[in-house]
Order: C-alpha cells, then sequence, then structure tokens
C-alpha cells in the first residue's frame, strides 16, 4: 500500500502559493469596491472559491450577503452589489438586466464584475448593447490555477472540453504565457512538460474506473477536490463534505488502489486501531494522562477517517452490485481487446432498450466506435434509432456532437478509405503516404485504436494471475486489462528520452504535427529536476491516469504534477457532448 | 485479435479476474462489515465529546469557508429562491466548516505588495513567482485593468492586437478598409487567442455586411468556426441559419433551426415548430427520426388530452387504482410505450393511445416492445397478460414458450416487480443454459427448479450443499431427502 517513492525522487515545488496569492488578490479586488456590499457569484465558481477564501475573510472586507447568479431577479438591498463571474454571455445578461432594473426604478447603485480568469471582448460588448456599459465597472481575477492536491493543478474549466473539441474555440492564452515564463532564462525547474490533448486517447477517459479514487469520482463526483458524502455513507440522516487529498492519512493510502485491495487495508487498520485504544486498558493514571493528552487525538481522527472510508466502500459496493458492474467490465474488457464485438454489441442494445441510465448507455457506444474505428453503417443506424426511441428524439443532436468530435462515429461503407490508402502507399514513399493518410485522417478523423494498442502494448499478456495487490504495470488501474494508452505514450517517451521510433504510434494517433521542443539538451538542469514531470492534460484527466503516472513515478524515480483543465471522468465527457441537460 | 472460442473461455475462466468480483456474499464484503463494527464499536468510546465531528478537524491544514453555504442562508432569508435552497439542502455544510477556526494567514496582504518579504519561506517555484509580483503584478492591481484606456489612434494591426489580448480597450474604428479589416483579423488569428479573434469578429460583423463578411470568412477556417461558436452563445440564431445557409452547410443548417425547439415549452406551439422541421435538408436517416418526433409529440398530446380527461372523471379503474405521476409529453418514446402498455393495453389498435398502434407507426422492433410490455403488465402484476407474451401456438396447436430477448433477462425483470416464486420459477426453468438456470434459480430461491436440476445433473454433493440452505423441516428438505433416498438415480459424485 502506498509505496514510498525512490530516495533520490524530486521534491514537489510547493502549490499552496498559488491559493494565497489568488486569495490575496481576490481581497484586493474586493477592497476597490471600499465599503459594504453584496456579492453575487457564479454556480461554477463556488467550489473553487470554497478552496482559497471563506466566509469570514470575504466579510473581513465588508461583503454582507452572498447570492448565487442564477436566472432570477436579485432582492438586495445594498448600495454596492459586486459579481464574481466567469467570463460568460449570459452573466453580462443577467447583470445588465439587473442594472437596467433598477435604473427604470431610478436607483442607482455601485456595480462590479470581477470576471475569473480573465475578462473577453465578447462580454463588454453585451454590456454595452444592454446600455450598462459605463455604469458597471469591471476588474479581472486571474485565478486560473487551483491547486487540488500537492501534485495536482486543475484550470476548473469543465466547459473547455465542449468549447474546443466540439466548437473548436482556441484557448491557448493561458497556456503559453505559462511556457513564457518558464523558458525566462532561469534554471529549469521542471525537466520534461507534456501537453496532451484529450482527444489523443478518449478510450482511456471512457472506460470504468476501479482505483479507489476513480470510482469515488465515479460514483459520488468528487467536486473540486471535495465529495459530499450522503446517508448511505455517513450511515446519520446528514450528509458530510469531505476533503479528499494527501492530508487524509487513510485516504492518501488507498486512493492509488484497484478497489479490490481497499477491503483488506481499511480491515488491517480497523484492527490496529482496536488494538490501540484497548492498550488504554490496565494503564495507570499517568500513563492514560499521556495517552490522552498525546495519543488520543490522533486516534480518533484516523477512527473518523476509517469509518468513513468504510461507508464510502460498502456504499460502492451495495451500487455496483445493483447496477451488474461484473457484467458491464467485461464487456468493456472485450471491447478494448477487440473480440466478441458481436456479442458487446448486443449488450450495449439491451442497455438501452432497458432505458439503463443514458450516460452509460452513450458512452459504451462511443467506446465501441473508438475501438472498432466507428460502427459499422448498420448497427450505428440501428444503435442510433434505439436510443432516440429510449431515450428522446432530441438526442439526435446528441448525435451529431459526438459525431463531429469524433466520440461516435460510422463506418465509410465498405471502408473505402482503407483500400484508398492501403494503393496510395504502394505508389510513394512512406513519408508522402503518411501525409496522404493525414489527408485522410482529417477528412474522417479515426482512431486506429487498434492498431495502437498493438505497437505500444497496451492490452498486456498475462500468464495466470495479475496480481493486483502488487502490480506489475500501469494496466492495473484498470484490473489488468489495459494500460492507459496516454500514460503509456508519457512512459515511452520518458524511457527512450525522446520521440525516436515512436513515429509511426504518432501517424497514428493523428499527430501529423507534433510540436515537440527539446529542453532537456541544457546541462545545467540537475538530473534531479530532469526527473520532475509536468503533464498538462487539455480536456480533462482523470483519477485512473493520476493513480497510473504516480505509479510509474514510485517505479521508476519520477514524480509528476499535473495540470488539467478539470478532472473528468467518463459520465463528465458525456454529458459535456448531450445537448439535453440532465 | 483472432482468438478461438476455446480461447476466449479459457481467458474468461482464468483466474486474472477473479481477483475482483462484487457477489453479493463476497468474503471481503463481509470482511469490510467486519471492520465496520469494529469501528463502530469504538464510538461509544470516541463519540465522548460529540459535535467533535470530522468537519472540526483541519484536514488540509488550511480550513475551508462555508461560502456555499452562506448564499443558501441568502437565498432562503430572501425566501424567494427556493430552488437555490433546494440544492443546497443535502450539502449541510453549516456544521461542516462553521466552526473552523480563522485561518492564520502567514501571508499579509502589505507584505504581498512589497513584493518579497519572506525569502526563507519560498520554496524553488515561489522563487519563481516572487519575480513577477514584484516587477508586474503590482502596477498592474495599482489600476482596475478595465480603466485602461487609450486614445491613440496610430497602432498597427498587430500592435492593436497585442494590446487586445493584453485585455486592453483599444478603438478598431480606424481599420476602415476591407484590406485593413482582414489584416487585423489574421493578425488575431496567428495569436491563437480566441479571445482576441472574437472581439476582432465583433467589429467585422458591425461594419462589414453579411455577404462580405462570410464570402471572407467561408476562406478563413479558424475565424469562421469562432464565429461560429460566438453567434451560438449570443444566441443570434437568425444571422447563425444565415451563415451556414451561405455556407452551404444544409445539415447544420437544419440540425440548427431543430435545436430551437428545446426552448419551447408549450406543447401546440412545439408541436408546430417540429412541423416546420420536417422538410429541412437533414440526412435521409435523420429525417425519418424528425418525422417521428413530430408524430411522438402529436400522439401525446392527443393521449395526455384524453388520459387527463379519463382520471379526472374518475370512472377508469385503472386511473384510480394507479393515478398518474406525471405528464406524458416530451417523454421518450419507449417511455410512452411503457405508459401505454400501462393504461391502455387491451385497447384495439385503431386508438392512438393502443400499445400495438405504437409498435406498428413507430416501428418498434419487437426486443424492444416485448421488454417494454414485460416491465409495463409485470408492474401491474398481470401474471396472465405476461404469460401471453411468450406464448406462441405452432400450426397443429401446441402451444410453445419464446422470448426475442434470453429468458434470464425476464427473470430479472419479474424479480425487480417482486413477482411470486412459482411465476419465477416458470420462466427461470426456460432458461437454456444450465449454469445460468442454476444460478438464478439460487438467487431467487426457485427450490424446486434447483432441486430438479441437481437431480438431473446427478450432482449430489451440489444437492447436499443446497440442502443445508432450505428451511429446516420444509417441503423441500423433504423433498432433497426424497431424491437423496432414491436408488433410481445413479449419483455421479
Amino acid at each position: 500500500m502506498a509505496f514510498p517513492h525512490r530516495l533520490d525522487a524530486p521534491e514537489l515545488p510547493d502549490f499552496s502559493m498559488l491559493k494565497r496569492l489568488a486569495r490575496d488578490q481576490l481581497i484586493y479586488l474586493l477592497e476597490q469596491l471600499p465599503g459594504k456590499k453584496d456579492l453575487f457569484i457564479e454556480a461554477d465558481l463556488m467550489s473553487p472559491l470554497d478552496r482559497i477564501a471563506n466566509v469570514s475573510i470575504l466579510k473581513q472586507h465588508e461583503v454582507d450577503k452572498l447570492y448565487k447568479v442564477e436566472n432570477k431577479p436579485a432582492i438586495s438591498s445594498s448600495e454596492q452589489l459586486c459579481f464574481l463571474v466567469r467570463p460568460r454571455i449570459k452573466n453580462m445578461r443577467y447583470v445588465a438586466s439587473l442594472v437596467n432594473a433598477d435604473k427604470s426604478a431610478g436607483r442607482t447603485r455601485k456595480y462590479k464584475v470581477i470576471f475569473s480568469p480573465q475578462k473577453f471582448h465578447a462580454c463588454e460588448m453585451v454590456l454595452e448593447e444592454e446600455g450598462v456599459y459605463g455604469d458597471v465597472s469591471c476588474d479581472e481575477w486571474a485565478f486560473s490555477l487551483l491547486p487540488l492536491d500537492v501534485d495536482l493543478l486543475s484550470m476548473e474549466l469543465p466547459e473547455f472540453f465542449r468549447d474546443y473539441f466540439l466548437m473548436s474555440y482556441e484557448l491557448w492564452r493561458t497556456l503559453e504565457e505559462e511556457e513564457d515564463c518558464e523558458t525566462k532564462g532561469r534554471r529549469p525547474e521542471v525537466g520534461h512538460i507534456f501537453l496532451l490533448d484529450r482527444d489523443v486517447d478518449f478510450v482511456t477517459a471512457l472506460c470504468s474506473q476501479v482505483v479507489y479514487e476513480g470510482l469515488v469520482d465515479d460514483t459520488f463526483r468528487i467536486k473540486c477536490g471535495s465529495v459530499d458524502f450522503g446517508p448511505e455513507v455517513t450511515s446519520s440522516d446528514r450528509s458530510l463534505k469531505v476533503l479528499l487529498n494527501a492530508e487524509d492519512k487513510v485516504f492518501h493510502e488507498i486512493r492509488n488502489e484497484h478497489f479490490s485491495n481497499v477491503f483488506g487495508f481499511l480491515s488491517q487498520k480497523a484492527r490496529n486501531l482496536q488494538a490501540q485504544y484497548d492498550r488504554r486498558r490496565g494503564m495507570d493514571i499517568k500513563q492514560m494522562k499521556n495517552f490522552v493528552s498525546q495519543e488520543l487525538k490522533g486516534l480518533k481522527q484516523e477512527h473518523r477517517l476509517l469509518s468513513v472510508h468504510i461507508g464510502a466502500c460498502e456504499s460502492i459496493m451495495k451500487k455496483k452490485t445493483k447496477q451488474d458492474f461484473q457484467e458491464l467490465i467485461k464487456t468493456e474488457h472485450a471491447l478494448l481487446e477487440g473480440f466478441n464485438i458481436r456479442e458487446s454489441t448486443s449488450y450495449i442494445e439491451e442497455h438501452i432498450d432497458r432505458q439503463v441510465s443514458p450516460i452509460e448507455s452513450l458512452r459504451l457506444m462511443c467506446l465501441l466506435s473508438i475501438t472498432e474505428n466507428g460502427l459499422i453503417p448498420k448497427d450505428y443506424r440501428s444503435l442510433k434509432t434505439q436510443y432516440l426511441q429510449s431515450y428522446g428524439p432530441e438526442h439526435l443532436l446528441t448525435f451529431s456532437n459526438l459525431r463531429r468530435a469524433g466520440l461516435l462515429t460510422e463506418q465509410a461503407p465498405g471502408d473505402t478509405l482503407t483500400a484508398v490508402e492501403s494503393k496510395v502507399s504502394k505508389l510513394v514513399t512512406d513519408k508522402a503516404a503518411g501525409k496522404i493518410t493525414d489527408a485522410f485522417s482529417s477528412l474522417a478523423k479515426r482512431s486506429n485504436f487498434r492498431a495502437i494498442s498493438k505497437k505500444l502494448n497496451l492490452i498486456p499478456r498475462v500468464d495466470g494471475e495479475y496480481d493486483l495487490k502488487v502490480p506489475r504495470d500501469m494496466a492495473y488501474v484498470f484490473s489488468g486489462a489495459y494500460v492507459p494508452l496516454s500514460c503509456r505514450i508519457i512512459e515511452q517517451v520518458l524511457e527512450r528520452r525522446s520521440w525516436q521510433g515512436l513515429d509511426e504510434v504518432l501517424r497514428l494517433l493523428n499527430c501529423s504535427e507534433l510540436a515537440f521542443t527539446d529542453m532537456a539538451k541544457d546541462d545545467k538542469a540537475s538530473s534531479e529536476c530532469l526527473r520532475l514531470v509536468f503533464v498538462v492534460f487539455l480536456g480533462g484527466c482523470t483519477f485512473s491516469e493520476i493513480s497510473a503516472l504516480r505509479f510509474l513515478g514510485r517505479e521508476k524515480g519520477f514524480r509528476f504534477i499535473f495540470l488539467t483543465t478539470a478532472v473528468t471522468n467518463s459520465a463528465r465527457l458525456m454529458e459535456a457532448m448531450s445537448e439535453v441537460k440532465a | 485479435m483472432n482468438r478461438t472460442k476455446g480461447d476466449e473461455e479459457e481467458y474468461w475462466n482464468s483466474s486474472k479476474f477473479k481477483a475482483f468480483t462484487f457477489d453479493d456474499e463476497d468474503d471481503e464484503l463481509s470482511q469490510l462489515k467486519e471492520s465496520k463494527r469494529a469501528v463502530n464499536s469504538l464510538r461509544d468510546f470516541v463519540d465522548d465529546d460529540d459535535d467533535d465531528d470530522l468537519e472540526r478537524v483541519s484536514w488540509s491544514g488550511e480550513p475551508v469557508g462555508s461560502i456555499s453555504w452562506s448564499i443558501k442562508e441568502t437565498a432562503g432569508s430572501s425566501g424567494s429562491n427556493q430552488e437555490g435552497r433546494e440544492q443546497f439542502k443535502s450539502r449541510n455544510s453549516f456544521s461542516s466548516y462553521a466552526q473552523l477556526p480563522k485561518p492564520a494567514s502567514t501571508y499579509s496582504l502589505s507584505s504581498f505588495f512589497r513584493g518579497r518579504t519572506r525569502p526563507g519561506s519560498f520554496q524553488s517555484l515561489s522563487d519563481a513567482l516572487s519575480d513577477t509580483p514584484a516587477k508586474s503584478y503590482a502596477p498592474e492591481l495599482g489600476r482596475p485593468k478595465g480603466e485602461y484606456r487609450d486614445y491613440s489612434n496610430d497602432w498597427s494591426p498587430s500592435d492593436t492586437v497585442r494590446r487586445l489580448r493584453k485585455g486592453k480597450v483599444c478603438s478598431l474604428e480606424r481599420f476602415r478598409s476591407l484590406q485593413d479589416k482582414l489584416q487585423l483579423l489574421e493578425e488575431a488569428v496567428s495569436m491563437h487567442d480566441g479571445n482576441v479573434i472574437t472581439a476582432v469578429l465583433i467589429f467585422l460583423k458591425r461594419t462589414l455586411s453579411k455577404e462580405i463578411l462570410f464570402r471572407e470568412l467561408e476562406v478563413r477556417q479558424v475565424a469562421l468556426r469562432h464565429l461560429i461558436h460566438f453567434l451560438k452563445e449570443i444566441g443570434d440564431q437568425k444571422l447563425l441559419l444565415d451563415l451556414f445557409r451561405f455556407l452551404d452547410r444544409t445539415e447544420e443548417l437544419a440540425l440548427s433551426h431543430y435545436r430551437e425547439h428545446l426552448n419551447i415549452q408549450d406543447p401546440e406551439k412545439r408541436k408546430e415548430f417540429l412541423k416546420t422541421c420536417i422538410g429541412l435538408p437533414f440526412s435521409a436517416e435523420d429525417s425519418v427520426h424528425i418525422q417521428d418526433h413530430y408524430t411522438l409529440l402529436e400522439r401525446q398530446i392527443i393521449i395526455e388530452a384524453n388520459d387527463r380527461h379519463l382520471e379526472s372523471a374518475g370512472q377508469t379503474e385503472i386511473f384510480r387504482k394507479h393515478p398518474r405521476k406525471a405528464s406524458i409529453l416530451n417523454m421518450p418514446l419507449v417511455t410512452t410505450l411503457f405508459y401505454s402498455c400501462f393504461y391502455h393495453y387491451t385497447e384495439a389498435e385503431g386508438t392512438f393511445s393502443s400499445p400495438v398502434n405504437l409498435k406498428k407507426t413507430f416501428k418498434i422492433p419487437d426486443k424492444q416492445y416485448v421488454l417494454t410490455a414485460l416491465a409495463a403488465r409485470a408492474k401491474l402484476r398481470a401474471w396472465h397478460d405476461v404469460d401471453a407474451l411468450f406464448t406462441t401456438k405452432n400450426w397443429l396447436g401446441y402451444t410453445k414458450k419464446k422470448a426475442p430477448i434470453g429468458f434470464h433477462r425476464v427473470v430479472e425483470i419479474l424479480h425487480k416487480n417482486s413477482a411470486p416464486v412459482q411465476i419465477l420459477q416458470e420462466y427461470v426453468n426456460l432458461v437454456e443454459d444450465v449454469d445460468t438456470k442454476l444460478n438464478l434459480a439460487t438467487k431467487f430461491k426457485c427450490h424446486d427448479v434447483v432441486i430438479d436440476t441437481c437431480r438431473d445433473l446427478k450432482d449430489r454433493q451440489q444437492l447436499l450443499a443446497y440442502r443445508s440452505k432450505v428451511d429446516k423441516g420444509s417441503a423441500e428438505e423433504e423433498k432433497i431427502d426424497a431424491i437423496l433416498n432414491s436408488s433410481q438415480i445413479r449419483w455421479k459424485n
């Protein structure tokens, strides 16, 4: 459990600084509007804000009442209104309607909009159009990186996935600027930076998660590093908000473990705890005093943590047993390996027909599509029709989104593409053939998953039992059935210290414009910092990927720092593509 | 992957995945339960000074505020935010955080502005950051960005774009010739900053005619995508549709138009709107779906009006016994079918609300139909209908049970609707695969099936094992004993 890092593994930088910076800047911005004010916060910003400030800090800076930005007229009697929002058109309309309502009521107040992380020109345009430009002052709160844990930074921009991969909206600014800082002629502190687009590896993100943290996320939804455990977990009538990070000693030890190991660990812990409590029997007064003053607090805390996680495990088990998780996992593994496709297809079909969760059904269809390079037209038609019949015709729009994002596609009839491709490759040199293939790929985004899987050996050959207690490779995060593609690529590059020999893989990944800069040449870079690896996921990363790379780090002496636009999972990806919000 | 069937079976039977099962009576779960009991038993001792809950311990060393809670409070006191309160109801973060001590910020605001005050406490990364705040943060913070105004008129396109990128207000009015405008756009695109591209597009949209704008964007795909995104965001549907029409993107045009129906609440109006979608240039396949959508809503409106009337009249038994929980309007087809199997099962094909009519109109596959009808009739405990659903007669008049779905599914659905054992038993018996049959029979306590199957398998050991699971002195036990004592059976073990 929770293997220690190698002794020579580099230290992680202290990211808590970012929180302080963000907090101080927010305070500064609030002080820009001196005196009492009411603060309106956009729902999406509430959890991130919770991570860095609390009500008493806001109160100290004369925030009187707090409101959620929603589509309703606000009843606030304050003379000053402050809005803390993402730069979105609908928020601007909300602010404008508030200001205009005041105007027609002959009321004058001060208004201030604080955009996080930045102001968009389109927002100002709306203010101008609505006739409130000038009545409202604008500011920016450059709060773009939230440290969720010692090795995890999140931009908390879940909508990035949809905007970028569906709408192709360019959102490079923040990242580019960061890179600017990185190269300002200082001693490099990070040996490698990987920037991964989510669409390079949809498969991993679509799989059911079975490491503890991932499973908790899939089951209860971890939001901004904290989770709400309902009464079914707390075995009381109230729910409990729990922060999940390295500070939670129990969680820290089980977060990266395959779920099947977690029980054993928790039982062992419970027994140890019992033994430690039992020691108090037969203590004399002095010993007892020592026990109470020194150990009791720690034991109590451990006790609380244990009961929370045991409760969570129980609840997960109950839910998974009910939904036939075993069969689901079996189907997923069959899809990953590429056999029994017919059986899997009819499993998905039945899933749809029985109106089991629409998101699950969609996820399985996408997994089938990507692993098979698209559905055969007959299946595509029939699954789509049944899906629309089961979950509503408006999902026609969802299918159109999925097709555009390359998540759920139909094979070209007779697979003419491949035929042309192979003919072409015979006529011209390999390099040119690659280019032509790229051209074709852009026509129909092919996932080539099967070929990539073979090349990178993503499905481990296992003789006998895959021992999940002593994982041998990153495949353990999926019960030994599959090494996450995204993580395998990173592993390969780190191992080879370059992309050499991976040309074929890159071609299959449709990475025609691979940006690769070799910065490791700098000899000033110490070997220690070379092993500090920064991985940026554009469009979200999953806890399974984080666990897998943490495992790799422990094995090979790397330390990974994760930066993601948001932590994601299969359900979040599917919901982002879905037109009908649940 | 070319695995033979044998390989596959071996694969799945191999122990590889057995390490992790979600079976009910799993060892590990009982282990877990045990630990839970152990932990719970400690509670008496631990909870001596209650209230001291998980929450008060500062897990992260840096306590978290109850901003969401506080918002709930404002919502509550203003008395109009019922919905918001609903949302927060379960969070209960008051108890979680209210008693947290105030964080002792080691980092005061004033020290922040002086740049680096506590060099000793800086880690390597903060080293990097301490430069930046000292140099650029302070002046940036000195004046809110919005107050930056730029009155100079001589910025070149690239300077202008750079200023826009920094979020500064910058007049674009001087770019009046088409050439200047396009140069500006190209600069913006080369910057890869969506915000800047959009800013320039807003200007172009305002100062160029639609036709020219569209024409120029058609050859500038990146900018074009941004305009589409922007139009969707601000909801300028009319211009968006014009754009798609100009670009000849007929399918997108159709989908975009169709999407609008989601904003129409009134069912009649929505239906009328859907009617206008029918002729749009969808793919052949989607055209059928759109037509079906329209027909479905049309039917639902008729059924809804009819049933609401029936229900309020209070004359129809089914509605009295099982009042409708929600309106059928805008529900998916399968839900509608379920509804119709529930309330209108016996109706003749001629009526709009009859299941058979729905099946025919929408070409619902047998499988889907049977699954839905089964669920509906089982819910009503109409076992006779369930029976009829699977009974077929051949030309000689013999009856036979047949199902387009596996009988194991049938059993599951029946069990979910708490069918009595006699009924379950009948269908468990129809499961072809012996192992599945045994599993299901054991799971759902169909003793006779288990016993008979063991007898047919001549599996004495399994029968013996099962004997210990049935009640002492029950008819099942007697039956097992009778079989075990029978001299007619040649046991295989």
